[in-house]
């Protein structure tokens, strides 16, 4: 009987869950606290506290990550222990699958109920002063019902599908390009290493797919700061800027949060930490400059940002150190699925708020 | 493997253990249980006579809204999952649960949550108190600041439901012992697969609809504000959409639950268990449809009145399957009427009821009259109170003797029960009537008309108060001096956990059961 199943291992006892607990809890209350700071316009210490707990919060998932990565080296993760990983991932992804849905399900309400609705009989008529239903919504109902004095202002210029004509000056463009070339290289990367023959392909295909999730952050980015600066597309215009940024911003938190996965999973990959900060670092400094250290063209920031991407891939070509094996790579795995899932979500994007907007 | 638990309180800070976690999320949800039931019989003292006597109308409505919220997700959520962390594994013939620390970051979280939620009681401005449906523009542009630490203190309990929900899943679905097929799996777990599901499914629904709020608050964006294009209205239909299989997610464990108790006491095995299966799982794909029907009396068009009418009705058809089969479960049963089985019995006859008023409310043109009046209040407080809560006592009846290894008292548990029936229903069933008459919810003063219900119900409310510190007390006194339990503990028990020692070893079937 004992011979008969591998055990399922369950560690003794663990601090990470309460410890990681405080962390969470300290970050989303200092954020509270800080957001009503922010309204009152009082002075208080809750950025403080919420930058305590993101790092106890990062702390304990460094170490929790660690440890778990630890105990499969030790072989302590049995073929059933690492089915439930899968299971949990899978989940997972379904959990945020629904919350964007939540985003979609809101524009296509607004677009299809909500605005013709605004528009309609006695609501058009006694509170909206002959407000017309459009999408994008350049003119608010506030606007169509007290001009000058409106609070709510509509943007003065959209996002939307400039033609096909157009689509090589249209960043939208580029980042659908950017976004499913990645998810074809992640999957290139799953091949090589299920191949089980050349780690290093794998590094290349992998430090190739972060540079494409660096360059889609970059573009993403330039976008809102062409839509605030110049298109005075903002949150706050109406109900098109709110949608418009809260699609593609949960979208860009969630590229970058797979970008990173992408890059924990490369550095594991990589040989030493001597080998892993200098790109880590010159990435960071890149972005840091491209974004906040003064106004460059967008050529500009992308070659600062391609000229760290390109010390990645280079740094990927060194000696592999072999971590992940074709039967053992969780932890990439989950990575490359997370990164297809927000592949997806780029599309839906692509079609309901760029082409169709 | 071996090991038995850590000593001092490190064993239940740093636990990995389905059964401590399942303690503790019990007592959590004890605890919260008296919390929003003291909060429930402040609302009762108010509405004894008409007139404002007790609190200020503003502490009133702080008084509705956390006692629905901390019900819902401090109360029965939490008491649930911990059923769940209990009795899966030992069902199932697993070790533990498929991710022990994730288990345990699921538990800890909600007391750090509901200790926010509580704390802003003491804030300026008060608690929430736009009720626990937190409809916009109440909850935005009317809110008090404290709407800010309701947000994130709801994003990270949900953050909880979802951990616990994955490792419930990936438990059941990866954890079976050799031999337990899907169609073998009790009642129990299957419900609790089900719920699993839906509550992957709705809270990240949740999440996004508070996280709208919290933007339209701070950030100026137009969600629920039609003078940016947005609409309240929308806040309704995500709310609900996230809201009904919410109270799905309250009631389907109690399914399982009383669909192992009955067998039990009836000496039969459970009528129609593949029917139960789908039947379950058919209520789950229906809850996803049928949410507008929260929203009836907002200004739908004639063809979505309709097709929500008629969807919410057919969820009568899989419930009506589970009603007949506990019934034909019982059905010329050798049966005895112990503590637990008196509270299974009470929930198919009450549960019923509080079905049936809902088949009334789902008819759209009779809802116009009942909407927002007691008449609703009766029909959720009869499927939320003898469903999930008397659901949930009936299971800590039942599987008590098998966590502590003692017997309850008998007779006290019986008295327990009638003083609990009794008070249940002289709360909640005058309600009935007060509501058709037309009294509105969530107001603290109201027409001397529905005077005299009204104080039969604040009777009824503080009996049903008393009843649950009995309760307590028997839970208490069990642990303590209970007389020792067998390892069947019930003459018919059918089932892996009935297999193990009494009181259940620290770590069961480390190595997995034979099943036939």
């Amino acid at each position: 009987m004992e011979q008969k199943y591998e055990p399922y291992y369950v560690p003794e006892q663990s601090k990470f869950p309460l410890f990681a607990t405080i962390g969470l809890f300290l970050t989303v209350m200092g954020l509270g606290n800080w957001l009503m700071e922010m309204s009152n316009g009082t002075e208080g210490k809750g950025q403080q506290v919420f930058l305590l707990g993101l790092v106890i919060l990062l702390f304990v998932m460094w170490k929790w990550f660690g440890q778990v990565i630890k105990e499969n080296h030790a072989g302590l993760n049995s073929a059933q222990l690492k089915r439930s990983y899968v299971w949990g991932m899978g989940w997972f992804i379904f959990s945020e699958v629904m919350f964007f849905a939540a985003f979609f399900g809101a524009l296509f309400y607004v677009r299809t109920f909500a605005l013709p609705w605004l528009s309609e009989g006695p609501t058009a008529e006694y509170l909206w002063n002959d407000f017309e239903a459009e999408w994008p919504l350049m003119t608010t109902p506030d606007m169509a019902a007290n001009g000058e004095a409106a609070t709510v202002l509509g943007p003065e210029k959209n996002m939307s599908n400039p033609g096909i004509a157009n689509w090589f000056g249209w960043l939208p463009f580029w980042n659908t390009a950017l976004l499913l070339a990645s998810s074809v290289t992640v999957h290139f990367a799953h091949t090589s290493l299920k191949s089980g023959k050349n780690q290093r392909q794998f590094n290349l295909w992998l430090a190739v797919t972060v540079s494409l999730g660096f360059l889609f952050l970059v573009l993403q980015a330039e976008e809102y700061i062409e839509a605030y600066e110049h298109l005075g597309l903002q949150l706050n215009s109406g109900i098109y800027g709110t949608t418009f940024f809260m699609l593609t911003g949960f979208h860009g938190a969630h590229v970058t949060l797979g970008t990173i996965m992408l890059l924990v999973q490369l550095a594991r990959s990589v040989t030493s930490w001597a080998w892993r900060l200098p790109p880590i670092i010159a990435l960071i400094v890149a972005f840091y400059v491209a974004l906040f250290g003064g106004h460059f063209a967008l050529s500009i920031k992308l070659a600062m940002v391609g000229a760290a991407c390109g010390l990645l891939i280079f740094v990927a070509a060194m000696k592999p150190n072999g971590i992940f094996h074709h039967d053992d790579c969780f932890g990439f795995e989950a990575s490359s699925w997370y990164w297809h899932f927000v592949d997806v979500v780029w599309l839906g994007l692509f079609i309901f708020v760029y082409i169709l907007g | 493997m071996a090991h038995g638990p850590a000593k001092g309180l490190s064993r239940w800070l740093f636990t990995t253990n389905h059964k401590d976690i399942g303690t503790m999320y019990l007592w959590f949800s004890f605890l919260m249980f008296f919390l929003g039931g003291l909060f429930a019989l402040v609302i009762r003292a108010e509405l004894f006579q008409p007139g404002l006597q007790i609190v200020e109308p503003a502490f009133f409505n702080q008084m509705t809204t956390l006692h629905g919220l901390i019900m819902v997700f401090g109360a029965v959520m939490p008491a649930f999952v911990g059923l769940a962390n209990w009795m899966l594994p030992m069902m199932i013939g697993a070790p533990d649960m498929a991710l022990p620390r994730m288990n345990n970051w699921s538990f800890w979280i909600l007391p750090f949550a509901f200790a926010a939620l509580v704390s802003t009681l003491f804030m300026e401005g008060g608690a929430p108190d736009f009720g626990w449906t937190f409809y916009a523009p109440l909850s935005t542009t009317y809110a008090p600041p404290s709407v800010t630490l309701f947000i994130f203190s709801v994003h990270i309990m949900g953050a909880s439901s979802i951990m616990g929900a994955i490792n419930i899943i990936a438990t059941i679905l990866n954890m079976r012992a050799p031999g337990m097929t899907l169609m073998k799996m009790p009642l129990f777990v299957w419900t609790w697969l089900i719920t699993a599901y839906l509550l992957i499914a709705v809270m990240p629904v949740l999440a996004g609809v508070v996280t709208m709020m919290l933007m339209d608050i701070h950030f100026g964006t137009s969600f629920f504000d039609a003078a940016g294009g947005g609409d309240p209205v929308l806040f309704q239909h995500i709310f609900w959409f996230f809201g009904h299989p919410e109270v799905y997610i309250m009631i389907l464990p109690a399914f399982g639950i009383v669909s192992a108790i009955i067998p039990t006491f009836a000496r039969k095995p459970l009528f129609g268990y593949s029917s139960m299966v789908y039947a379950t799982a058919s209520i789950a794909f229906l809850s996803f449809i049928v949410w507008a029907h929260h929203m009836f009396t907002v200004g739908m068009p004639l063809a979505g009145e309709l097709i929500f009418m008629y969807a919410t009705m057919l969820i009568a058809v899989p419930t009506g399957v589970k009603v007949f089969n506990w019934v034909t479960t019982m059905w010329r049963g050798a049966m005895t009427f112990e503590t637990p089985m008196l509270f299974s019995i009470a929930f198919v006859i009450l549960f019923t009821i509080g079905g049936f008023s809902g088949l009334m409310l789902a008819i759209a043109p009779a809802d116009f009259q009942y909407h927002d009046t007691y008449f609703v209040v009766a029909h959720f407080h009869y499927v939320l109170v003898p469903g999930a809560i008397f659901s949930i006592t009936a299971a800590v009846y039942y599987w008590l003797p098998k966590w502590c290894g003692r017997m309850y008292d008998e007779a006290m548990g019986r008295v327990h029960f009638w003083i609990a029936f009794i008070g249940l229903n002289v709360t909640f069933f005058p309600m009935h009537f007060s509501g058709l008459a037309g009294m509105p919810r969530r107001i603290p003063d109201y027409n001397p008309l529905w005077a005299d219900w009204n104080m039969i119900s604040s009777v009824g409310a503080f009996l049903f108060g008393a009843a649950q510190v009995l309760f307590l007390y028997i839970v208490i006194r069990t642990i303590i001096g209970g007389k020792k339990a067998s390892d069947e503990v019930w003459e018919a028990s059918h089932g892996l956990e009935w297999t193990v020692a009494s009181p259940a070893p620290y770590h069961t079937f480390s190595t997995p059961p034979e099943v036939k």
